[in-house]
């Protein structure tokens, strides 16, 4: 079924495929964009609102549009719309608010409204935001909204325009509601369906009119549920890791025990002795990603088997070797030294020395690993000059580029098929490529020795664990004192952790005089402190890192919200009270946190019973243009275990397109945040990852849950992203909110026995 | 070789009996909406019923469930437990990713099978060994009793 080509009958096309090029739309589509296609129009997501884009949540008419509907919207003639998603469903939603976008302007039914994965396209699908096809960055909805709207009230346009010319009446009479089309006086009455043929030979309009506030039946309401509910609670739903294809072998790996190190020399007998391994083979690793042995079988299992019977020689020489307690010593006296200057205003080293009241503390925050349901994956098959990848495509084109280099091919040559993903937490937006050239460099392998069928690479629980990318270590040391009137008066902030960025294509853009945005991204904002000094160390460890679900806000976030939360302290003054004076010139900060802390009942005690102590913890952190309070309600027992009891979240993310899967994603968020503030921590010793799967990286579950309770803050500014915004106040709200019902501060993640010392 | 039912089909295994019965039902029998999560009973992922018993199929081996009714999540839309199960999961739009899934609601069948009117506590107890990255956990006890509710009515 997954053979089906996508795209091979669309009768709003007039003819083949895909249409010519057309001119490309004036945000910014990539435009001629061979090879890595990154740089053309990385854009700071602060900068990244279109001026042309009124503020209203993108009402009225649109100024001159290139759009080309037929990309993004298909109306059969059996009535049902799809509509082709440039964006990775990893979990997030992403399918549902593309498709309500487009519905919305094109007043379709959304009964008959069905998702499906666009394929690699740079110029068409790329995330304007990013200047790639990508997903990530939580820009799904603001990068696309627009752009939706725009393809759904194009295709609403066509049919009405399909309709006047066979009906013979103008098109001002005829109206559209939930997937059909009418025309009053005559009594004309047909469904997209009838109609769909006509409108592909309709001129795609040049001017739009688009839908005010007012008149919206899906978006900012419930109806819309998701569109991918059906297909995953039957098993139905297509996953990387469900690829089945005529002559299909799977290659289970060994990859190195070290980063850095290469397959010296194996010993395949006994793998090759199992009834079932077909073959076993080295493959050639590559810039940011592992080389190793691997096993083929048309069974996973038997795969598997093979794999844990060789016996695999490394060469360890380039391999690094140092431990994780090693890493943050290192990190500990880096820290004692100036870094590179990031932020300075004022004098905050002779502020902090004339203080009455200071604090100072180091933070420490560790490798974190995704962790996704879905191990990594990726199924490639080669042919003479082309290449097919199924996966669930985080970043569509940089994959296929990096697939055509290694193959030799044009980027064209490399057909994606996109599939869900089974989470992914930026995962699999790897700026490397890395597990999906692994596949490729597998399949090479497999060809040359005559195996010419599809190669689906699986990687075991442990290879996912111990095959790095992750979040960075860190470690933040601060000075920050107040003034007499309480309120910040310096504040000296220096952070250590590797650079997500250097060394990838992301690096001409994201690193700026020596900084990595995404290292900082957060940190001290919004306060404004009079006597500022922010610097950075950006050391190479040689364990590879990436971005992971909110990115640099996951230790920034925490640092600066329990710093607020200490300096309210210690001014004598309620956290909520001393916040609410800060963010005074922050409305959006501000309401969140009014919202959050008056949801919360914040001035209504908590009972606790005997030998038990309980505490509310507040934190407000914007990331990726969005806002978000969370209050958290803790209970530490005698013994010294905790509770999470419940979390209060209040979001402003701009106009509210799916609310059910934006309280989803607050939710799915403070999971993922807990699960981290509680039990998760990758550590090395002598270079040899520690964990291996859920025994000793333990997830978060169900009895640990906290009840949620989601506030969505109205408004009509523009969308923003919601997939990682709910989880950076989680850590920092749970750990203030400790230090409310115990006196004790949390400065290293994750808890652990922290409590029970 | 091995003789099972699985979703009431007769299927015979001829290879390694030790092999897990979750490879045998995802790469032999094609039935893929089981999921591997760990290999090692640890997440759920897998959860398959075995005569009516919920059981990690990722460390069962084919050879266990020799002349036993296997049941997946693609069998369970025609049992009434299984549809109010499912139906209660859309209502909610309980899934994210998805991939645990299929797990979640084989263990949510097997614990309104036994139990019908589960508390809070029950479910956490009953759902304690699914583990969901997307942390879907508020919903998942939301759609068991949902489904406890639609089954009693
Ligand atoms: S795959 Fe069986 S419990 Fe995880
Ligand atoms: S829905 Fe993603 S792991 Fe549960």
């Amino acid at each position: 079924m997954y053979l089906t080509r996508r795209f091979a009958a669309q009768p709003l096309l007039p003819a083949g495929l895909l249409p010519a090029p057309v001119p490309l739309s004036r945000r910014g589509f990539l435009q001629g964009a061979g090879g890595l296609v990154l740089g053309v129009s990385f854009m700071p997501l602060a900068a990244a609102d279109d001026p042309a884009i009124p503020g209203d949540a993108g009402s009225g008419v649109a100024p001159e549009t290139t759009i080309e509907p037929q990309a993004f919207v298909h109306i059969g003639t059996d009535g049902r719309v799809t509509v082709y998603a440039k964006h990775l469903e990893m979990g997030q939603g992403s399918y549902t608010g593309l498709a309500t976008l487009v519905a919305e302007e094109l007043d379709a039914d959304w009964s008959q409204v069905r998702v499906e994965g666009a394929p690699a396209d740079a110029k068409r699908y790329a995330n304007t935001l990013l200047g790639v096809q990508g997903t990530g960055g939580s820009t799904a909805m603001a990068n696309a909204h627009r752009q939706m709207r725009e393809a759904g009230a194009a295709a609403r346009a066509m049919l009405v325009a399909a309709a006047a010319q066979r009906w013979g009446v103008p098109a001002g009479q005829i109206t559209v509601d939930n997937g059909r089309v009418l025309h009053a006086p005559s009594k004309h009455n047909v469904g997209f369906g009838e109609l769909a043929e006509d409108a592909a030979k309709q001129p795609v309009p040049r001017t739009l009119t688009l839908k005010t506030p007012d008149a919206f039946r899906l978006i900012g309401k419930t109806t819309p549920r998701r569109v991918d509910s059906a297909g995953k609670t039957d098993g139905s739903a297509q996953f990387t890791q469900d690829v089945q294809l005529p002559d299909m072998l799977v290659a289970v790996v060994a990859h190195p025990p070290r980063f850095g190190a290469t397959p010296k020399s194996f010993d395949a007998a006994k793998a090759k002795a199992i009834d079932g391994v077909v073959d076993v083979l080295e493959y050639e690793g590559g810039h940011g990603r592992f080389g190793g042995v691997a096993v083929l079988s048309r069974n996973t299992w038997i795969a598997k088997q093979g794999r844990d019977a060789l016996t695999v020689e490394w060469d360890e020489s380039k391999a690094m070797k140092d431990g994780s307690d090693a890493l943050m010593a290192r990190f500990r006296t880096l820290a004692d030294s100036a870094g590179t200057v990031a932020r300075q205003s004022g004098d905050a080293d002779a502020a902090l020395a004339k203080a009455d009241k200071r604090i100072e503390a180091d933070y420490e925050f560790p490798y974190l690993a995704h962790a996704s349901m879905e191990p990594m994956n990726c199924v490639v098959s080669l042919g003479e000059r082309s290449c097919e990848i199924w996966n669930g495509e985080q970043f569509q084109t940089i994959d296929q580029a990096g697939a055509a280099a290694l193959l030799g091919l044009q980027p064209e040559q490399v057909v994606i098929h996109q599939l869900y993903a089974g989470g992914s937490f930026g995962r699999r937006a790897n700026p490397h490529a890395d597990f999906v050239l692994e596949a490729v460099s597998i399949a090479k392998a497999a060809r040359k020795q005559g195996h010419k069928g599809p190669v689906k690479l699986v990687w075991t629980r442990e290879e996912d664990t111990r095959a790095g990318y992750y979040r960075p270590m860190a470690l933040h040391r601060v000075r920050a004192a107040i003034g007499k009137d309480g309120r910040p008066a310096a504040w000296h902030h220096r952070v250590v952790t590797e650079s997500i960025m250097a060394g990838t294509p992301f690096a001409e853009f994201g690193i700026r005089d020596g900084i990595d945005s995404s290292s900082l991204e957060g940190v001290i904002e919004p306060y404004e402190i009079p006597n500022l000094y922010l610097d950075l160390h950006s050391p190479d460890t040689g364990v590879p890192v990436q971005w992971w679900r909110s990115v640099g806000h996951t230790h920034t976030g925490y640092v600066t919200e329990v710093v607020v939360d200490e300096l309210a302290y210690a001014a004598g003054q309620d956290p909520v009270a001393y916040r609410r004076k800060l963010l005074k010139d922050h409305p959006r900060h501000l309401a969140v946190l009014e919202l959050a802390a008056a949801k919360a009942g914040w001035d209504t005690p908590l009972k606790a019973a005997a030998g038990e102590k309980r505490g509310r913890g507040v934190a407000v952190v914007k990331s990726f243009n969005s806002y978000v309070a969370e209050v958290a309600e803790v209970t530490v027992k005698a013994d010294g275990s905790l509770k999470v009891d419940r979390v209060v979240c209040a979001v402003d993310c701009g106009l509210a397109i799916n609310p059910d899967v934006i309280r989803a994603q607050m939710e799915g968020g403070i999971g993922f945040g807990l699960a981290a503030m509680l039990h998760s921590q990758v550590t090395l010793k002598d270079g040899v990852v520690e964990q291996s799967n859920f025994h000793n990286y333990p997830m978060l579950r169900i009895g640990e849950m906290p009840q949620v309770e989601v506030h969505i803050v109205a408004s009509a500014e523009p969308p923003t992203g919601v997939g990682e915004p709910g989880t950076p106040p989680l850590a920092p709200a749970v750990a203030n909110a400790i230090f409310a019902a115990t006196a004790k501060r949390i400065r290293r993640l994750p808890l652990g026995d922290q409590l029970k010392a | 070789m091995v003789k099972m039912t699985v979703n009431g089909v007769e299927r015979t295994h001829e290879g390694d009996p030790s092999m897990p019965l979750l490879w045998f039902l995802r790469d032999e029998a094609q039935l893929t909406g089981t999921k591997y999560g760990c290999g090692m009973s640890l997440c759920g992922a897998c959860t398959v019923h075995m005569d009516g018993q919920a059981v990690r199929s990722c460390t069962m081996p084919v050879a266990a469930v020799a002349g036993k009714a296997i049941t997946t999540i693609e069998g369970v839309g025609t049992d009434k437990v299984g549809k109010a199960v499912q139906t209660a999961w859309r209502e909610h739009d309980v899934v994210q990713c998805g991939y645990c899934q299929s797990g979640q609601i084989m263990s949510a069948i097997a614990l309104l099978q036994s139990n019908a009117t589960p508390s809070d506590a029950d479910i956490d107890t009953a759902m304690n060994g699914n583990v969901c990255r997307c942390a879907t956990y508020v919903r998942i006890r939301s759609a068991i009793h949902s489904a406890a509710r639609a089954l009693k009515a």
